[in-house]
């Protein structure tokens, strides 16, 4: 929990759904190793259900027999009986969409956007390859490895944030760092498709030398990609507009630039 | 009356009965259900009307949520928080989730309207079970400073990422972040939340 004192000041946010999704799931990521993070966030959430208490209405009668009559075609889910990871801590809600069971569900999107983002850092020829090889055996793991990868940076004990970049279009970015992993995450929220035939491409800044760091899957809400390559001495990250494939030198201006965060 | 003490008495109108209640619905008891339904249904109708404002939209979500509490009702664990505040932070997240997807498809002009709407603390539903508990939200309220209550009162009651408060209140985001959580650590003591 050292040096995390940027991360535990989002427990209120957390708490009152006010993070948008990138950052709500790395804040997860950070809630599983912190239990006073998620102790605050069970008081918060309560704190909260109060003010949603003071604002109680008085719902139509014909919703009680609608709702009534609803549920006797719903199956109801059994309760959880192992007591994996995540399944301890949280707030109130544990399931339903809320709290751990929000949480459980909201990885494997995630999870798919680094897969897809992974599999577009291989380039386009490396998919057709999959596809046509059948290698599907060598490419989830791949995508296991690429996901415990994003998984690992979030959740490094010396993971550093740099957010609030801003993207075109509204968008945020926000870039984690693990100086002892030596890698870095890249989380993006609101981002718009690129023009057709183009892609968004990330590249680590050394100095003055662009390192080429991925390509950026879009099309999504939110991203999250494990950038390519170690973070070295990169100083800086960018994004870029490239030709579908992605260049190995930047071919425009970036579109944001972002300090990586520091080593401490 | 009786049911307004009790809500303001037990942190979230959470007690054992709720709990109970939620139990007996977890091994399929409809009625028990029922009985769910008539405490629950009013205080997440509210919040999510709060935050949606469309009544018909309203309904829908409140609808979701009230068989989603069927269907979970075995995840609930009583050790990590009342019944109630269960039920509220998942109906708080579905509203939210509501409006960030109606905000994903709207345009930049549609959106600008949607920020534009008034607070909705001060435009609260009359219900006569909420009164106590609502007279107690306003007194600790009024504890906070200005941009505390502004804080909250955006992102929870109207469903905004901190970084759209921080937008609409002209503030550096890493105020919004502080001010939202020492607000609502005042709120907490004040109510005497305890989670």
């Amino acid at each position: 929990m050292t040096g995390d004192g940027d991360l535990h000041t989002l427990t209120g946010a957390y708490a009152v759904h006010a993070l948008p999704e990138a950052e709500h799931v790395a804040f997860e990521r950070h809630l599983a190793e912190c239990p006073a993070c998620a102790r605050e966030v069970d008081e918060l959430r309560a704190t909260a259900a109060r003010l949603g208490l003071a604002v109680t209405a008085a719902p139509p009668p014909e919703m009680r027999e609608r709702v009534l009559g609803r549920i006797t075609t719903v199956r109801q889910e059994p309760p959880k009986v192992t007591g994996g990871p995540g399944t301890g801590q949280g707030g109130a809600g544990r399931a339903g969409g809320s709290g751990a069971g929000r949480r459980l569900r909201a990885l494997p999107r995630v999870a798919l956007a680094a897969c897809l983002a992974a599999a577009a850092a291989f380039g386009g020829v490396a998919v057709w390859q999959y596809e046509s090889a059948q290698d599907a055996r060598e490419q989830a793991e791949q995508t296991r490895q690429r996901q415990e990868d994003v998984a690992g940076v979030l959740a490094a004990p010396d993971a550093r944030t740099t957010s609030g970049g801003e993207l075109p279009g509204g968008a945020r970015g926000t870039v984690v760092v693990s100086r002892e992993r030596d890698r870095a995450v890249f989380l993006a929220s609101g981002m718009s498709a690129p023009p057709s035939g183009k892609v968004y491409q990330l590249w680590f800044a050394d100095g003055e030398k662009m390192r080429p760091a991925g390509l950026l899957e879009s099309g999504g809400e939110n991203e999250s990609v494990l950038m390519d390559g170690a973070v070295g001495r990169a100083s800086a990250m960018g994004i870029t507009v490239e030709p579908a494939g992605g260049s190995p030198q930047p071919t425009t201006e970036p579109l944001a630039l972002m300090k990586l965060p520091r080593a401490q | 009356m009786k049911e307004a003490a009790h809500l303001a008495g037990t942190g979230g109108g959470a007690g054992p009965d709720l709990a109970e209640l939620l139990k007996e619905v977890a091994r399929g008891d409809h009625d028990a259900f029922a009985a769910v339904y008539d405490r629950i249904a009013g205080p997440v109708l509210g919040l999510v009307r709060n935050v949606l404002r469309d009544p018909a939209q309203s309904e829908e979500v409140t609808q979701e949520v009230l068989v989603e509490v069927w269907r979970t009702a075995a995840h609930f664990r009583p050790d990590k928080g009342s019944a109630m505040a269960w039920v509220m932070t998942f109906a708080h997240r579905r509203a939210v989730d509501r409006v960030r997807s109606a905000q994903a498809a709207a345009d930049r002009e549609e959106r600008a309207a949607l920020l534009d709407r008034t607070p909705a603390y001060d435009e609260v539903t009359e219900a006569v079970e909420s009164r106590l508990e609502r007279e107690q939200v306003r007194r600790c309220m009024r504890t906070l400073t200005e941009l505390q209550r502004e804080s909250v009162t955006l992102a929870y009651y109207r469903g905004l990422t901190y970084r759209e408060v921080a937008e609409l209140l002209t503030q550096p985001l890493g105020t919004v972040k502080t001010r939202l959580r020492d607000g609502l650590i005042r709120l907490r003591d004040c109510l005497g939340v305890t989670a």
